[in-house]
């Protein structure tokens, strides 16, 4: 047993990849071993910016000598099939057996020494290495077959215990030797072997280990920090980064003008963290440093003094620019910068920033006139991802006070300041500043809290577990904006097909649901659509008499629209409300009407899925979601939520458990007798008709729509008027099961249509002792077909009543 | 830094071309055209294609019009140099020999921080992409290092280094001075701003205010034609000249703000189609094979 050393030097490798890059290399090697027989003890992985490394423990010197039998032809084969077997296996024929008539040989190979193994599967490794990003390089790379590695490779080290592995890679020779630090040691080291590998490197200032120089960062940074009366934000990622850029990390603290702290705080961390890659102090009020800390790769002569000076020269330029653009930015105020939206295209067919913008503020205004988003904010705030409904209210924040038509007037406004940063010089220079920045420029110019804070955080939810925002000027602006992103690319086509999803709606989908469920009130989505279509198509706010009907549409109108009749640009632009809307292209543009209906259906089918993404990762049980909204019909998302919670309850109890039995046994026995009726889902919704539930036919259930060809089904139409419609006297259990229906189905339904899910449940509820009852002493399947024909139908109705709430036939066990 | 004399600009350039001329380089002078970077030239783009070996370094003045800022930004020009080296292949030691022209023009790698930062190259103008670094000195980028990997849509066999000092960063930085204006172009006490302040107000000015766009956009249509005549007739150096008065004609109609975001796509488009097609017609001219 002895250890094995392997080092991979190269040029600097980009620190986001060395530790994936040190896993693959461990890997690797493992797996090309046991191709072999190998199992390592362990294995040691090492990696710095110039090489890879790794040791290997305990590897034997000589791999296993393995015996493998193989089965050849029958011995009364022809000769040429056995002249095959021979030459396969390398024997002659007085060393195979015969066993019943077959050959059989039976090879022995001998244990290979490792090092012949590891000298082959070096070079395998080497070239099938995965990294993200490889290169070719050198005179080698006349040929486009050249080896190709992250940056150039320059030497492979390789020993097995003190021996060296000879082996060789487009002309890198493995040998003893490897470089230490680029500029504390000049010239060549050589390496023993594992055992002094790390020591050897450490003397020559190379610290091998990722994990120690993460934690030498984070240690002497601490220090450097608490000797100022400072605190390092932690930041993991920016550690592993500066321990990817160093194989001798020292850090240094500096400091930079406290007058630059006016800038927002947000500006000088991105730009010491992500332009500087430098740490972030606080000080002892838990407020920004003015100072940094960055990672030298040297211990530098002087101390440390020349690199502080410059990367403090280096800082005060970019904060300088920072303070610059703050600066000027907030020489114009937000809805000048507005105005330049123009400029930018937010997609080709959906116009410019500008054309967004305006949608998003008359759909922010129109939320809250429609009570969808109210002055009282959120019922129930919670994290994107989250079933709405668990997490705790907090203290309503001070909207309470707020009409509805001020914060109408908050909304618009906001909304339509909302996306003016991007223009801003800040957010040029630091995209990630979105939003952001738009709140300070809002705050500054002395616009209302609301306002700022609704600019500030309009993109929220920005993935699951991001805060949803719960202030109601905030909720409709970012309600709104992705209202108006998804609403429009799914209007020109531009829904997510599989993994593709360029727009984001799926994530633009979730943050809506989450903003929409903790509020009282969901949007119906063909009222949204018929809003959204309006407001893209006219500019009716900007109505000037003088210009011709035609030019007070926007080009986008025609765009989406084509070619539309006259007399509906008339009106549309006297019609503003939605009914209006609505009539105009009933009587006028029915074919538009109905093309936007079955963008509807999709659309509702998409916030269906996320919907259900997002309870099945809250935990709800899938087969209860499927359930709620395989009934259709219903466009509200938040009452088909109310629907899955009541039934995950009633399942839960023991009345709802017995009452599902009963019912799979119903929907069983009608789908052998029935085959060819369709399950009568009450797609249509609620109160078919004049005629309640109560007084409808009961044979009529099984054939829900009457007006059908009578007579397709297996099951006779019987006319005739509830019980009495029955030839013969039913036995007492299933005169219970009608009484009981007689009273169940009017409750159901009035519970459905008042939205009191519980209530239809309860009322669910009161059939189950009834129908154990009817199968316990009640044959289906009389001989008299009147009888059975009645008795069918009565199971009908209980799949019909239980139906009214959920499609029960989807709920598994 | 200024510890001891700093070299001036002047003998930054200087002291950089006696340096790259003893590593074998072919010292060249800038090319006569308006480029946005050194990479232009055709001492690099051109010479980066085929098999022949080619070492080079030049300064070369870049155009980027929309950086100007009137004389009044101490950081940003409308004109600049690039000190610009070019080895192919890409010799084994080539990090080694660009440190020992950090060190040549002052700057001691056990006093001041080296580092090599992930940075790869991409032209899509030029149909081209290589990986390397950013070299920081002290937290600021000095250099572009990069190992060409595809020139004009071909493979590059073999491959070429390239090194890019901007060289009044550095200059600034050796100098320790705060306005790329103050810098001391010579020891004679003329200054940077002495040369090249007026300049930058004035062609800030054209670039932004005054160049005529009718005639630009009638210079780039006639580019495009001789560029097509040149092709025709077999001489692809002329051609890419062509590529090249198209591309800075395109830059300054982007600086008078006259090309829409969406002809911007279709304008890169053109002038990368005449970028790529000389380097095509350059490669067929030589009998070099993709």
């Amino acid at each position: 047993m002895t250890d094995f050393l392997l080092e991979l030097r190269c040029e600097e490798i980009p620190a986001r990849m060395q530790l994936k890059a040190s896993d693959d290399l461990a890997r690797l090697f493992t797996e090309e071993l046991a191709k072999s027989g190998l199992t390592p003890g362990a294995i040691d992985s090492f990696v710095t910016p110039r090489r890879l490394a790794l040791i290997a423990r305990d590897l034997p010197l000589q791999t296993a000598a393995v015996s493998e039998e193989h089965k050849g032809p029958r011995t009364s084969a022809p000769p040429q099939a056995l002249e095959g077997f021979l030459r396969k296996t390398g024997l002659t024929q007085d060393q195979l057996e015969d066993r019943d008539g077959v050959w059989f040989a039976t090879v022995n190979k001998p244990g290979r020494a490792t090092a012949d193994v590891l000298a082959q599967a070096i070079p395998a490794i080497i070239r099938a290495f995965p990294w993200p990003k490889s290169m070719r390089w050198g005179a080698a790379s006349q040929t486009t077959e050249s080896l190709r590695w992250v940056r150039p490779l320059q030497g492979i080290v390789a020993i097995l215990g003190e021996d060296l592995i000879p082996c060789e890679v487009d002309g890198i020779q493995s040998g003893y030797a490897t470089l230490g630090h680029r500029f504390h040691h000049s010239g060549e080291i050589t390496i023993g072997g594992a055992s002094d590998y790390a020591e050897k490197l450490r003397a020559c200032h190379v610290i091998v280990s990722h994990q120690e120089r993460q934690s030498i960062i984070a240690e002497k940074s601490a220090q450097a920090a608490a000797a100022h009366g400072y605190t390092v934000v932690e930041d993991k990622g920016l550690i592993a980064e500066n321990a990817g850029l160093t194989e001798w990390p020292v850090p240094l603290l500096g400091d930079f003008d406290p007058a630059f702290l006016e800038v927002p705080p947000e500006v000088i961390q991105l730009t010491l963290r992500i332009n500087q890659k430098y740490f972030v102090l606080r000080d002892g009020q838990g407020k920004l440093a003015p100072a940094f800390i960055c990672t030298a790769n040297i211990e530098a002569k002087d101390g440390g003094a020349a690199i502080i000076a410059g990367n403090r020269k280096v800082l005060a330029a970019r904060l300088s620019d920072a303070r610059f653009f703050w600066e000027q930015d907030r020489k114009t105020r937000l809805e000048d910068h507005a105005k330049k939206l123009e400029r930018i295209t937010f997609h080709d067919k959906l116009g410019t920033v500008a054309d967004k913008v305006e949608r998003v503020a008359k759909l922010a205004r129109w939320l809250v006139e429609e009570g969808i988003v109210t002055p009282a904010a959120a019922v129930t705030p919670a994290k994107a991802g989250v079933s709405g409904g668990s997490a705790p209210t907090p203290e309503m924040p001070a909207f309470a006070g707020m009409t509805k038509s001020e914060l109408a007037q908050l909304a618009e406004q906001a909304a339509y300041l909302c996306k003016a940063d991007l223009v801003t010089e800040m957010v040029g220079e630091f995209p990630e500043l979105q939003g952001i920045m738009g709140g300070y420029y809002a705050r500054a110019e002395g616009l209302p809290d609301a306002v700022a804070d609704a600019i500030r955080d309009h993109y929220k939810p920005v993935g699951q577990g991001d805060d949803v925002p719960t202030a109601p000027v905030t909720v409709a602006v970012s309600l709104a904006d992705k209202l108006d992103t998804l609403v429009g690319f799914f209007f020109i086509s531009q829904q997510p097909t599989g993994s593709r999803d360029p727009f984001a709606l799926r994530r633009a989908a979730l943050g809506i649901l989450a903003l929409s469920l903790q509020m009282p009130k969901m949007f119906s989505v063909r009222d949204l659509t018929l809003r959204w279509i309006f407001y893209a198509t006219s500019s009716h706010a900007n109505y000037d008499s003088s210009i011709p009907l035609k030019k007070q549409f926007s080009e986008l109108f025609f765009t989406l629209m084509g070619d539309v009749s006259l007399p509906f640009f008339d009106l549309a632009i006297k019609n503003d409300t939605l009914d209006g809307i609505r009539s105009l292209f009933e009587e006028y543009e029915p074919a538009k009407l109905a093309s936007f209906r079955s963008n509807d259906a999709e659309l509702l089918d998409f916030f269906a899925d996320r919907l259900k993404v997002q309870q099945r990762e809250a935990g709800v049980r899938h087969d209860l979601i499927d359930a709620v909204f395989a009934l259709g019909g219903e466009d509200d998302l938040v009452r088909l939520l109310a629907r899955v919670h009541a039934l995950q309850s009633f399942v839960a109890t023991d009345d709802g458990a017995n009452l599902l039995a009963g019912y799979k046994r119903a929907a069983n026995i009608l789908k052998k007798e029935a085959p060819q009726t369709p399950s009568p889902l009450r797609g249509e919704g609620r109160g078919e008709g004049e005629r309640g539930e109560a007084e409808r036919p009961a044979i009529d259930v099984a054939h829900p729509h009457p007006t059908s060809e009578g007579g397709t089904g297996l099951l006779p139409t019987l006319e005739g008027e509830g019980n009495s419609g029955l030839s013969y006297t039913p036995e007492i259990a299933e005169a219970a099961l009608i009484a009981a229906l007689d009273v169940a189905e009017p409750r159901t339904a009035q519970a459905v249509a008042a939205e009191d899910f519980e209530g239809a449940m309860a009322a669910l509820a009161t059939l189950r002792a009834p129908i154990d009852a009817f199968f316990e002493s009640v044959t289906v399947n009389d001989p008299d077909p009147a009888k059975r024909t009645a008795r069918l139908a009565l199971l009908a109705r209980v799949r019909d009543a239980v139906h009214s709430v959920a499609d029960f036939s989807k709920i598994t066990g | 830094m200024a510890e001891g004399k700093a070299l001036s600009f002047q003998d930054l350039i200087l002291t950089l071309h006696a340096y790259w001329g003893k590593q074998g380089c072919v010292i060249l002078q800038p090319y006569d055209m308006e480029v946005g970077a050194g990479t232009f030239h055709p001492a690099t783009t051109l010479r980066a294609l085929g098999p022949k070996p080619w070492n080079a370094a030049y300064v070369q003045p870049s155009r980027r019009p929309t950086d100007g800022r009137y004389g009044e930004n101490p950081n940003r020009l409308q004109h600049y140099y690039q000190y610009q080296v070019i080895m192919k292949p890409s010799p084994a030691n080539l990090q080694d020999l660009y440190l020992g022209s950090l060190v040549e023009i002052g700057i001691d790698p056990l006093v001041h921080d080296i580092r090599f930062v992930e940075d790869d190259w991409e032209s899509p103008t030029l149909g081209a992409w290589g990986l390397g670094w950013e070299v920081w000195c002290d937290g600021m980028e000095v250099s572009q290092f990069t190992y060409f990997q595809q020139m004009g849509g071909y493979d590059c066999k073999p491959v070429a280094g390239e090194l890019t000092y901007g060289l009044e960063r550095l200059a600034m930085y050796i100098q320790g001075v705060d306005s790329v204006y103050d810098l001391k172009f010579n020891d004679a006490g003329v200054t940077y701003g002495d040369v090249f302040l007026e300049n930058e107000r004035q062609m800030s000015k054209w670039n932004f205010e005054v160049a005529d766009t009718e005639k630009l956009f009638r210079w780039f249509k006639d580019c495009q034609s001789e560029w097509r005549q040149c092709i025709d007739n077999g001489v692809p150096l002329a051609a890419f000249e062509q590529a090249i008065k198209a591309s800075h004609t395109f830059n300054l109609l982007q600086a008078r703000g006259v090309i829409s975001v969406q002809e911007r796509a279709s304008y890169m488009g053109q002038v990368r189609d005449m970028a790529k097609g000389s380097c095509e017609a350059w490669m067929q001219s030589n009998g070099w094979t993709a």
